[in-house]
C-alpha cells in the first residue's frame, strides 16, 4: 500500500503515477542518496538510520559487499576491496601510474585501456565497481520511496572531465538508473541553499572532505551557474587532521610512531574521536599506552593551522583565476564534513570577509541540492523553481589542426544545450580522407589535452589543397555528452561520432555490462519481493498480537491459543531469515489459523453492538 | 464534522511547513479518479478559500472544501513507516474498499 506525501497546490499526482525522483552524492569516501518527500529533502537512511554509504566495494567468492563491511575488509582483504574507486573513473591505465598513488590493486588493462582490478570475481572496471555502490543506493530508495524511480541527478565535480562524465554515466546506466542530469557538485551545494533562486551573484564552494579539498568559484546570471574556476588539493581532507593529532599523542607518550596497522587504526580512531568533541568542547582528555593527557583546542588548531593554510591557499588561487575580487563573493558555501571544524569555519570566514553558510549538515549538503533539482526535472515543480538550472561545459572542446595545435570549437563555460560549427579543409591536393581528432582542454597543445575519440572522414572528392569544404559541427546535448559530424560539403558525405571517451567504455564492454546487470536484477527483484513480504508479516503479526491483548482470554480457549501463539513463533523465526518463500508460506498458516479467531470477534461485536436494542432502532 | 489528525502526522506537516517555508496548512481533499473511483489529494496551501472548512489539530491546519468533506468527514490522517518506506495515510471511515495501493478509494 502506497503512503502519500504532501504535494505542491494543485499538484497531487494522479494515483499509481507518482514520479519518484533522488539525488545521489557519488563521494570519493562516501556516497548518499536523498529524495524531497513531503516538501523535505533529506537523506533517505538504512534500516539502522545511517543515511552514509562508505565508497567502498569488496568481492567475495559468491557476492559483492557495498559500504561499512566492506570499508571494513580493507586490511584484510585489499585485493579484493576497492576504495575510492571514483579517482579511477574515466581515467587511463597510464593516467592512473601518473596519479603516483601507491594503490594495492592488481591492475589489468581493460579492452579500452581503463585501469581494471583483479578480484575474486574476475577482472573489475572502475565502472562495474561504481555500479555496485549506485545499485545499492538505488535500492534503497526503491524501498524507501515505495516505488521505481523516474530517475536520478547525480553529482560529479566540477573539474570532471567528458571521459569521467560519461563513466559515471555509464555506472548508473549499469546500475539500472536513468540519469536525469549529471550535476556539479558545488552547484548542487548552492541548490540546497536555494542561491538558484537569486539573480545573480558570485558564490564560492569551500569543500574540504576526509581525504580531497575543492574550491570552486561560481558565477549564477540569469539562472545559470558557470563555473569560473576550481582549484583544490587532492591529498588534503580531515584524515590530515587525525594524523596531525596521532603524531601528537604519540610525541607525548614518547612512543614509537612505528605502529603495526591494528595499533595505528586504533590510535587513528582516538585521534578522529578527538577532532570531532574538540568541534563542541575546548578540551579532551586522553589516554593511550599509559599516558595520560588532554588536548585543547587551541592546540589542536596549531597542529592543524599548516594544512588550513594549505587549502587557503588554493583559494585565493581560484580566486585569482576567477579573475575577481574576494569581496566581491555574496555567498560561501560549506561542504565536507571537515568544515565542522571551528578554526576552519572562521579562517574561510576572515579570507572571504563574511559568515559561511553552514545551517545544513555539511555531509549531506550536495545530496541534497541534488534531490531538488532531481525533484524539478521530474516534473514535480516547486513554485519559483520551473527555471531549470543550466550547466555548463567544463572544459573547452574542439579538435586537432595541423601542427599538433587544439582548435576550439565551444569554448568552456557556453551553456548546453548548445551547438557549433566550423568549416576546415585539405591540407594536400587530392587529399580523401581527413582525420577528425577530438579534443577537451584548455591549452594550445594538443599532448596537453585530453583526447576524447578520433574519427575518420572517407571519400571526399580528390580536389587541390584548400578547396575541400568540411563542416564539422560540435553538439553537446543537456546530458553534457558530445556528437561530433563532418561533412564534406560538395559532395554531402558524412561521418559522424557520439564520443565514446578515449578511457570510456567499448560497446562490447558496455554490452557484456548490461547483462550482467540484467542477471543481477533477478537477485535485485527477490530482494524486493523479500522486503514485501517482511513487511507484510510484520503488518499481521502486529495485528494478532493486538487482537491476541484485546480478546484472546474472552473468545478462544488454551488449546487454540497455544496453537496460534505457535504460529507466530514460527513466523517470528523467519522473519530473521532470507528465506522468501519460507517467510509467505508462514505468513499464510498464522492468517489462516487466525480466521477463525477474527470471525469470531466480528460476531462479537456486531453482538455488542445489538445487545439491548430494538429491530426498529438499529433499522433506523 | 469533523478531521482529524494524528501527533505522529501532526508533527510531520509542521516540518515539512517549516521545511517549505511557507503555507496556511495543508489540504485533504478528494477528485474522482483512480482504480477504485475516488484519489486523495494532500497538498501544502497558500490560499484558503471562502467556502473551505478549517480544521485546527495539535495546532496545524488542515484545510478542506466542502465537497470532499462529505467523502473524508470523520478521516483521521496518520503518518506511518512500513519498512524504509514512510508517509502519509488517510484512515477513512467512509472507504468501502480501496485498489490495494492506497492511493483511490470508493464510498
Amino acid at each position: 500500500m502506497a503512503l502519500l506525501q504532501i504535494a505542491e497546490p494543485g499538484q497531487s499526482p494522479q494515483p499509481h503515477e507518482r514520479r519518484l525522483a533522488v539525488g545521489i552524492d557519488l563521494g570519493t569516501t562516501n556516497s548518499l542518496v536523498a529524495a524531497l518527500r513531503s516538501g523535505v529533502a533529506e537523506p533517505l537512511p538504512d534500516a539502522d538510520g545511517n543515511v552514509i554509504v562508505p565508497s567502498a566495494v569488496r568481492y567475495l567468492a559468491d557476492h559483492v559487499e557495498v559500504g561499512r563491511s566492506a570499508k571494513d575488509a580493507v586490511q584484510d582483504d585489499p585485493f579484493n576491496t576497492v576504495v575510492s574507486v571514483k579517482r579511477l573513473m574515466g581515467r587511463g591505465l597510464a593516467d592512473v601510474k601518473q596519479l603516483g598513488e601507491q594503490l594495492p590493486y592488481r591492475f589489468v588493462a581493460g579492452e579500452s585501456q581503463m585501469p581494471c582490478i583483479e578480484t575474486v570475481q574476475g577482472v573489475k572496471s572502475p565502472v562495474e565497481i561504481s555500479a555496485e555502490i549506485l545499485r545499492v543506493l538505488r535500492l534503497r530508495a526503491e524501498a524507501s520511496l515505495g516505488g521505481e524511480l523516474v530517475g536520478a541527478v547525480i553529482t560529479v565535480p566540477a573539474y570532471f572531465d567528458d571521459a569521467q562524465r560519461q563513466a559515471t554515466k555509464d555506472a548508473a546506466r549499469i546500475a539500472g538508473l536513468n540519469v536525469l542530469r549529471l550535476l556539479n557538485e558545488p552547484t548542487a551545494a548552492a541548490v540546497a541553499y536555494g542561491l538558484d533562486r537569486q539573480a545573480e551573484g558570485l558564490v564560492a564552494i569551500y569543500d574540504l572532505g576526509g581525504g580531497t579539498f575543492d574550491i570552486s568559484i561560481l558565477r549564477l546570471t540569469r539562472g545559470v551557474f558557470e563555473v569560473l574556476a576550481t582549484g583544490g588539493d587532492s591529498a588534503l581532507g580531515g584524515d590530515d587532521f587525525d594524523h596531525a593529532i596521532a603524531d601528537w599523542i604519540l610525541a607525548q607518550a614518547g612512543v614509537s610512531s612505528d605502529l603495526a596497522p591494528g595499533a595505528q587504526r586504533t590510535l587513528l580512531k582516538i585521534a578522529c574521536d578527538t577532532k570531532e568533541a574538540l568541534s563542541t568542547t575546548e578540551s579532551v582528555a586522553l589516554e593511550y599506552g599509559g599516558w595520560r593527557g588532554s588536548l585543547g583546542r587551541a592546540v589542536f588548531e596549531e597542529l592543524i593551522e599548516s594544512l588550513i593554510a594549505r587549502s587557503l591557499k588554493a583559494c585565493r588561487r581560484a580566486i585569482r583565476d576567477a579573475d575577481i575580487d574576494a569581496q566581491a563573493i555574496g555567498a560561501v558555501v560549506m561542504v565536507g564534513g571537515s568544515t565542522r571544524v571551528p578554526r576552519v569555519r572562521q579562517a574561510v570566514g576572515e579570507l572571504f570577509g563574511r559568515q559561511p553558510l553552514t545551517d545544513i549538515d555539511p555531509d549531506k549538503v550536495v545530496a541534497i541540492g541534488a534531490a531538488i533539482q532531481a525533484d524539478t526535472l521530474a516534473g514535480n515543480g516547486r513554485d519559483g523553481s520551473e527555471l531549470l538550472l543550466l550547466d555548463v561545459i567544463p572544459l573547452s572542446l574542439g579538435l586537432e589542426t595541423m601542427g599538433g595545435l587544439m582548435e576550439k570549437i565551444i569554448p568552456r563555460n557556453t551553456t548546453i544545450p548548445v551547438a557549433r560549427a566550423q568549416d576546415f579543409t585539405t591540407y594536400k591536393d587530392g587529399q580523401t580522407a581527413m582525420m577528425v581528432h577530438v579534443l577537451q582542454g584548455e591549452r594550445e597543445l594538443v599532448t596537453d589535452c585530453r583526447s576524447l575519440a578520433r574519427f575518420e572522414l572517407h571519400g571526399i572528392p580528390p580536389m587541390v589543397a584548400g578547396a575541400a569544404k568540411i563542416r564539422v559541427t560540435f553538439q553537446v546535448d543537456a546530458d553534457g555528452l558530445l556528437n561530433v559530424a563532418a561533412r564534406e560539403l560538395a559532395s554531402g558525405i558524412e561521418a559522424t561520432i557520439q564520443v565514446k571517451p578515449s578511457y570510456g567504455l567499448t560497446d562490447g564492454e558496455i554490452a557484456r555490462m548490461l547483462e550482467e546487470s540484467l542477471d543481477k536484477a533477478g537477485a535485485d527483484k527477490a530482494m524486493r519481493a523479500l522486503r514485501e513480504r517482511q513487511v507484510e508479516a510484520r503488518r499481521l503479526l502486529e495485528a494478532v498480537a493486538g487482537a491476541l491483548q484485546a480478546d484472546g482470554e474472552r473468545l478462544l480457549d488454551a488449546e487454540e491459543r497455544a496453537a496460534i501463539e505457535l504460529q507466530i513463533s514460527e513466523l517470528q523465526q523467519a522473519l530473521d531469515g532470507q528465506d522468501g518463500d519460507l517467510l509467505a508460506r508462514r505468513t499464510k498458516s498464522l492468517s489462516d489459523i487466525t480466521d477463525a479467531f477474527a470471525a469470531r470477534r466480528m460476531d462479537a461485536s456486531v453482538q455488542a453492538a445489538l445487545a439491548g436494542r430494538r429491530l426498529d432502532d438499529i433499522e433506523e | 464534522m469533523a478531521i482529524t489528525m494524528t501527533p505522529a502526522a501532526a508533527q510531520h506537516v509542521r516540518r515539512s511547513l517549516d521545511a517549505r517555508g511557507k503555507g496556511a496548512g495543508i489540504r485533504l481533499g478528494v477528485r474522482t479518479s483512480g482504480c477504485s473511483g475516488m484519489a486523495y489529494v494532500l497538498e501544502f496551501v497558500d490560499d484558503v478559500a471562502g467556502d473551505d472548512k478549517v480544521f485546527e489539530n495539535h495546532g496545524v491546519k488542515v484545510i478542506i472544501d466542502p465537497k470532499s468533506l462529505v467523502y473524508l468527514d470523520g478521516t483521521e490522517l496518520d503518518f506511518v513507516r512500513e519498512g524504509l518506506n514512510e508517509g502519509f495515510k488517510f484512515n477513512n471511515p467512509n472507504s468501502l474498499g480501496e485498489c490495494g495501493c492506497g492511493e483511490s478509494f470508493n464510498v
